[in-house]
């Protein structure tokens, strides 16, 4: 976020036919230079100051390298960053994707007005929720207010859920 | 794709919202969860997962968000609870099975739970 991203985009598919799962992530923020894309998988690679080393990427790409994936990386000054990993979906390694509805309610009820697309794809079935979506229909009315913050929640158990079915 | 039906309701949501936002935010309860990499780490995830679902259980209305981290990373997860003309309370090392208590006491009751409190922020600083 200190990229000063105002929209990042999250995309999760997993296409079972090419046993494939994809992870795409993308901001809008101030994005890197070639020589920056280069160097960010070098886990002693870090633009932070508060310590020297920056596993993020390097470990995201390990994991897709070790279940017969990789990962590829887009950016521009000025434009943003693309991160895409792919790993091969019945890989032993491959780790669960986790408690998705928490890991976005975390983003969504922050302070600070960063908007989230998250599309999920199981074959042919897909759920997606744009919070500039929600924020657009609420006007004045922020996420975190109570009624707003149930409803983003349970839209997003929801939505995972009937994914869950098609697996 | 029941997004439209759904994107529907918040029209409802808001208009209902709209009526008491003003008295909401100048007198609501306001919990603040560390969500830094060390927050996360140490479960934060699972606290405010234990939040929410204890909020919508007993319908308690009150914003809940969510921080980065604040240089107490020992502490975390840590949990702020905030209710207007109250002092901030931050609780430390907080994890899933002592949220119910901490909704019980502090946001019902109005009684701080001394022995799991780090410290408080009153207006004019830390305590």
């Amino acid at each position: 976020m200190e990229a000063g991203a105002t929209r990042i985009e999250v995309r999760i598919d997993e296409d079972l036919g090419a046993d494939r799962l994809t992870i795409e992530v993308a901001d809008n923020g101030r994005g890197m230079n070639e020589e920056t894309v280069r160097r960010v998988l070098d886990p002693f690679f870090t633009t932070r100051k508060t310590r020297h080393v920056g596993l993020g990427l390097p470990l995201f790409a390990a994991a897709a390298r070790q279940c017969d994936g990789d990962l590829a990386i887009e950016s521009a000054p000025g434009k943003g960053t693309r991160v895409r990993a792919t790993f091969r979906h019945s890989h032993i390694d491959r780790a669960p994707l986790g408690d998705m509805p928490s890991a976005l309610m975390a983003i969504l009820l922050s302070g600070r007005p960063v908007d989230v697309a998250y599309t999920h794809r199981v074959g042919e079935a897909e759920f997606a929720l744009d919070s500039a979506d929600v924020r657009r229909e609420l006007g004045e009315v922020p996420l975190t207010h109570p009624a707003v913050r149930q409803w983003l929640w349970q839209t997003l158990r929801e939505g995972e859920e009937s994914l869950r079915a098609k697996r | 794709m029941p997004k439209i039906k759904s994107l529907e309701e918040l029209k409802k949501i808001r208009e209902e919202a709209q009526r008491d936002l003003r008295i909401r935010t100048e007198t609501g309860t306001r919990i603040i969860i560390g969500m830094g990499t060390c927050g996360i780490a140490a479960g934060a995830r699972d606290v405010m997962h234990a939040i929410l679902k204890e909020l919508e259980r007993r319908d308690i209305e009150a914003h809940v968000e969510t921080v980065g981290c604040i240089g107490m990373c020992a502490k975390e997860p840590l949990v702020d609870i905030e209710q207007a003309g109250k002092p901030r309370v931050t609780y430390a090392n907080v994890t899933p099975d002592m949220v119910p208590r901490l909704i019980e006491e502090h946001l019902v009751k109005g009684r701080v739970v001394q022995e799991w409190a780090l410290g408080r922020l009153e207006s004019t600083g830390i305590q």
